[in-house]
């Protein structure tokens, strides 16, 4: 059985008249799976190679190279919660806001936590330094999340 | 000199900013109809060559000259690839122009697409840029709605499509090689150059990349005029004959240890100390600054004592710097470690080198290493002439890499232990480990 829906399916031709090459849609179709299905499954690396006349081996090879995308084994929570551990938001406490979020849903990076609300990951630079120490949950940052906005911050997220 | 007005900032903050009716009662797309209405592609090209503009994603190659290097008549296509994917650490500029000011940018790309005769662009954005994705997307839908992209532009012929790709979270995806192999649905591992991309670029055509801070002063430089810009800015040095100036505005990004962080606009060549007390109120906590990162962390170290240092593309060079890079300046305090500034650093490019090239695959693998083990008070005293000699070695300068990420890895690092030494030697010698509470201290 086809793990894509026949509407996921349209949702990654549609971006074939963008690009000159049918390979160009790997990210795009990548994207788009793992936005529904929080990962990758195998079964939908070979159905997306199917769509862009490609082997599974080059989509595979895209798609592992960008440590962004999980296989079926590692999927996402509801909310992928990153904490910058770069220099502007090292300098005003990232690294501990990062140690104590780990602490508190006792996971390491990449981890899950029990509930399976949030999936925490370290990120580098996601250009809000303005506002560090900072977070990135999904694709939004979230600024100045002292140490002392933590707990809030994970009950917000584990509604 | 009078007070400086912001210009590529002067409508963030406003209501709305945004949308395009009122980036269209503010004077917007008044510089594309009178180009479309008056002006050959050609004319564009020259303008924004004897304006002097310089490509503000770090290197600081001259714009028009980039666009001169496409191969002439050429039957097509030639692509704009806009590089939004902003990744050096403690950048935001690009972030700030997209999410607020969209339709400044857009105009800008539309601008370049007709001059150099590209019918479609790619917008390349992180992923990690959400809100500014979506911001993008609302402008050029509305940009489609009313006749300012597709077909017949203006009733003209001239036609472009603007597709925005989202990246996947890989610094090196900025690089432009890296970029177009992205772009294409491979792993953005940076071609070697030559071909460069004005000559065989996305989808082996003609391809020129531009940065988005770039795009908006195109917009402002066909708007307001060459001499506008050239009346900002650095006059090129007469002493150095290779030197093209440092004209026009410049959007700083301030980060670290100051009262009030943020993107500042000023004109090239403030000194850092001004950005700092001038626009970032100082240093925070009434303490005083031990340095500074000078332009993205690919850039350097500066001291306090070298803060008079002038921002523009030839100041950061006169204190050992790369360059001004992407123009943001991180501030640390007198009470943070050097210690925990280079690991810091040294990870982040470990973590970021995309592995084609041996030097700097393991260069900065054993950077991140060496740091890693002084920071954990288990340094050796030899280890900052390794570290030293490691980043001397790895890069495009030094001739043995595909890259420039590995020339900004081994900068920092060198100008660190030459500039701190004293204080790196003490650390070592005292044994002392850092109190950064770092998670592998925490677990
Ligand atoms: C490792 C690396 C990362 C880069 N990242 C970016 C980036 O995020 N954004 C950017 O505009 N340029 C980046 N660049 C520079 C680009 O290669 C290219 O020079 C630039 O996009 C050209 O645009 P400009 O001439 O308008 O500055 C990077 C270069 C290197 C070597
Ligand atoms: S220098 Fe580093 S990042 Fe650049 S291509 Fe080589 S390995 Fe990749
Ligand atoms: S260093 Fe954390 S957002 Fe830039």
């Amino acid at each position: 059985m086809s793990v894509l829906s026949e509407q996921l399916k349209e949702k990654i031709k549609s971006y074939l008249p963008r690009y000159p090459s049918k390979q160009a849609v790997t990210l795009p179709a990548l994207h788009l799976v793992q936005d529904e299905l929080r990962c990758v499954p195998l079964e939908a690396i070979r159905e997306i190679a199917d769509l862009l006349d490609l082997s599974p081996a080059e989509v595979h090879d895209t798609m592992s190279f960008y440590g962004f995308f999980r296989d079926e084994k590692h999927p996402l929570g509801k909310t992928r919660l990153w904490v910058c551990r770069s220099l502007a938001c090292m300098l005003r406490g990232g690294e501990e806001v990062l140690g104590e979020i780990c602490h508190k849903l006792q996971v390491t990076p990449g981890g899950t936590s029990a509930d399976g609300k949030i999936t925490v990951e370290f990120a580098e630079c996601i250009g809000a330094c303005e506002g560090a120490p900072c977070v990135l949950l999904n694709d939004a940052a979230r600024m100045n999340v002292t140490l002392d906005k933590v707990d809030d911050l994970l009950n917000e997220l584990r509604q | 000199m009078a007070e400086f007005e912001p210009v590529l900032l002067r409508r963030i903050g406003k209501p709305n900013s945004a949308a395009l009716e009122t980036y269209r009662a503010d004077g917007g797309y008044r510089a594309l109809e009178k180009a479309l209405n008056s002006m050959q592609p050609v004319d564009v090209v020259n303008t924004v060559k004897n304006s002097g503009l310089r490509g503000r994603g770090g290197a600081g190659f001259p714009t028009g000259l980039k666009w001169t290097f496409l191969p002439k008549d050429h039957p097509g296509p030639i692509y704009l690839c806009v590089n939004a994917d902003e990744s050096e650490p403690c950048t935001f500029n690009n972030r700030v122009l997209m999410e607020q000011d969209p339709h400044q940018v857009l105009e800008g790309i539309i601008l370049s697409s007709y001059a150099i005769r590209a019918r479609t662009a790619y917008l390349y954005i992180r992923y990690e840029y959400g809100p500014a994705t979506r911001a993008m997307q609302k402008a050029i839908d509305e940009a489609y709605a009313s006749n300012l992209l597709g077909q017949n532009i203006l009733g003209k012929d001239f036609h472009l499509d603007v597709f925005i790709h989202r990246g996947a979270g890989a610094y090196i995806c900025g690089e432009e090689t890296g970029l177009i192999e992205s772009l294409e649905g491979k792993r953005a591992w940076p071609r070697i150059k030559p071909p460069f991309p004005a000559v065989e670029g996305a989808f082996r055509k003609p391809t020129i990349v531009n940065n988005i801070e770039t795009m908006a002063c195109v917009t402002h430089i066909l708007d307001r005029g060459l001499e506008w810009f050239r009346s900002l800015g650095v006059p090129p040095d007469p002493n150095n004959p290779r030197d093209a100036g440092s004209f026009g505005p410049k959007l700083y990004n301030l980060s670290g240890h100051v009262n009030r962080p943020g993107t500042y606009e000023a004109p090239m060549g403030i000194t850092v100390r001004e950005l700092i007390d001038k626009y970032g109120g100082g240093v925070w906590q009434g303490r005083k600054a031990k340095g500074a990162i000078p332009g993205g962390i690919s850039m350097g170290v500066i001291t306090e004592a070298e803060f008079d240092m002038p921002l523009d593309f030839n100041g950061p060079g006169k204190v050992g710097c790369l360059g001004l890079g992407t123009g943001a300046v991180t501030v640390f305090d007198e009470t943070t470690s050097i210690v925990d500034v280079l690991a810091n650093i040294c990870r982040f490019f470990a973590h970021e080198s995309c592995g084609q090239c041996t030097p700097c695959r393991e260069g900065t693998g054993w950077m991140d290493k060496i740091a890693d083990r002084i920071k954990h008070g288990q340094g050796r005293r030899e280890d900052l002439d390794i570290l030293a000699e490691v980043g001397n070695r790895i890069g495009i300068m030094p001739g043995t890499t595909i890259c420039g990420l590995a020339d900004g890895a081994g900068w920092p690092v060198k100008l660190a232990v030459k500039k701190f030494r004293a204080e790196f030697e003490a650390f070592i010698r005292d044994g002392k480990k850092s109190t950064v509470k770092s998670l592998a201290l925490v677990h």
